[in-house]
């Protein structure tokens, strides 16, 4: 073990990371359209069922927001040993961010003027066509920057696939130092990625936000 | 399985389950008071006139915000015992999380701080007061209120990022749990009761810190002291919001 930064091990590191990245871009896009999707549909499904439902989803989101990803990834991996560790990151990564989502969708939803679900019922418009042409246009486009900062969080959030053992770049990271008898390189350059990765991402979510505002 | 000698299990393994959670709530407590002392530190940097200050403390925030909590975690597990440093787990894991999680509180701070109206500056220099002065008794009180709410989002954050402390030998509430699922053998069981318990740990902070939002909100003259919340006397609410 040294502290001496190489650049011969840094170099043999960066395709196992790389190869890593793969994954962990993979989780995050799959995950964030997992998310997006179920987020919007909670969302929806809170405005339109009756208040009971509506209580009751409501309640089951606000229980898997307070309890802990690591906590639910291992919980859904032990209890469905048919499917891969990378599955099942993705779907419990998905569905822990949709309940974040459908608050950010709820406040979109809630910003669109009284007067356009009057207009949609003055037209007798189906309550299918109202969200679909009404109401979902408008509260969509005002929360896109909000749904790109959970994109980001998500992004950053992948390692925690780690304790499923899903090898994503930071358990590569992990692997590569273990076997190489020196961390030092492949978790500097891990974390260098991350931020390679995300911070131009949050600069335009920054921009568009901007460009949103008025 | 049956549920009875489940219960039998989890009356034998509480004492240990209850020292998890005693680790959890050490780490988040630990972690939060010092990523708040970081927050408001970088949070007045970033929203500082003098160049310098606002170029460096927008370097760490972003550069703790934007690589992932883990990987900080873990380079302070096992990067830093090769510069001579071994650190404490118990450490390792504040460090990590309150460096991460202060590096987003800073940008709380600096919106909260900034969104406190101009005047409210003026009126604080026309009466003479210094810099801290102004911030001290007019600005932050205004800000903290506001800041309150983003924060107690973080906090939750904080605690489940703590469940990543048994990847670095820490023995918390998910190590714990992870032990009661081995002496059962039951998955369902196991993880119910951690993640039961890890709602009501996190259920118990947001309440702590709405009582924390109530009082530095009645402080400013608006809203109902934690007194009357409390009281039997009935609270005047606020008109019911208009449902669409």
């Amino acid at each position: 073990m040294s502290a001496n930064w190489s650049w011969e091990r840094a170099w043999e590191a960066l395709p196992v990371l790389l190869e890593g990245f793969k994954i962990t871009l993979l989780a995050t896009v799959l995950g964030f359209v997992l998310a997006a999707a179920l987020g919007l549909l909670i969302a929806v499904a809170r405005r339109s069922l009756p208040k009971v439902v509506s209580t009751a989803i409501g309640a089951v989101a606000q229980f898997i927001r307070l309890t802990p990803l690591v906590v639910q990834l291992l919980f859904v991996y032990y209890m469905l040993p048919q499917f891969t560790a990378l599955q099942i990151g993705i779907v419990v990564l998905g569905v822990h961010y949709s309940t974040y989502m459908a608050e950010v969708y709820r406040a979109g939803i809630d910003a669109v003027p009284v007067g356009q679900w009057e207009a949609a019922r003055a037209l007798s418009l189906p309550p299918v066509r109202t969200w679909r042409a009404v109401i979902l246009p408008q509260a969509v486009r005002r929360v896109v920057p909000a749904l790109g900062n959970y994109a980001v969080s998500m992004f950053k959030d992948t390692p925690f696939l780690f304790t499923i053992s899903v090898v994503e770049m930071v358990t590569a990271a992990q692997q590569f130092g273990a076997s190489h008898f020196s961390y030092l390189e492949s978790l500097t350059l891990a974390g260098l990625i991350f931020l390679v990765a995300s911070y131009p991402t949050s600069l335009l979510i920054r921009r568009l936000e901007r460009r949103l505002a008025y | 399985m049956d549920f009875s000698s489940n219960l039998e299990a989890l009356r034998n393994s509480w004492p240990r389950i209850l020292d998890g959670i005693l680790v959890t709530v050490e780490l988040t407590v630990a972690s939060a008071l010092f990523a708040f002392l970081l927050a408001v530190a970088f949070g007045l940097g970033a929203g500082a006139k003098n160049i310098v200050l606002r170029g460096s403390s927008r370097i760490v925030i972003e550069f703790f915000r934007g690589t992932s909590l883990l990987v900080q975690l873990f380079w302070f597990f096992y990067v830093m015992p090769l510069f001579g440093y071994k650190l404490e787990p118990l450490v390792c894991g504040i460090l990590a999380l309150s460096l991460n999680y202060g590096a987003y509180g800073a940008e709380v701070v600096r919106g909260a701080i900034s969104a406190v109206p101009r005047p409210q500056w003026e009126a604080a220099t026309a009466l003479n007061f210094g810099y801290w002065q102004r911030l001290r008794k007019v600005i932050f009180p205004q800000a903290w209120a506001e800041m309150i709410p983003p924060l107690t989002n973080l906090l939750i954050q904080l605690l489940k990022g703590t469940a990543l402390a048994s990847y670095i030998l820490l023995q918390d509430l998910t190590f714990e749990v992870e032990q009661l699922r081995r002496s059962t053998g039951d998955t369902l069981f196991a993880f119910g009761v951690g993640l039961i318990l890890y709602f009501v740990v996190g259920y118990v902070l947001t309440l702590a810190m709405n009582l924390l939002e109530v009082r530095a909100k009645s402080r400013l003259g608006s809203g109902h002291t934690v007194r009357e919340m409390f009281g039997l006397a009935p609270v005047s609410e606020k008109p019911e919001e208009v449902r669409t």
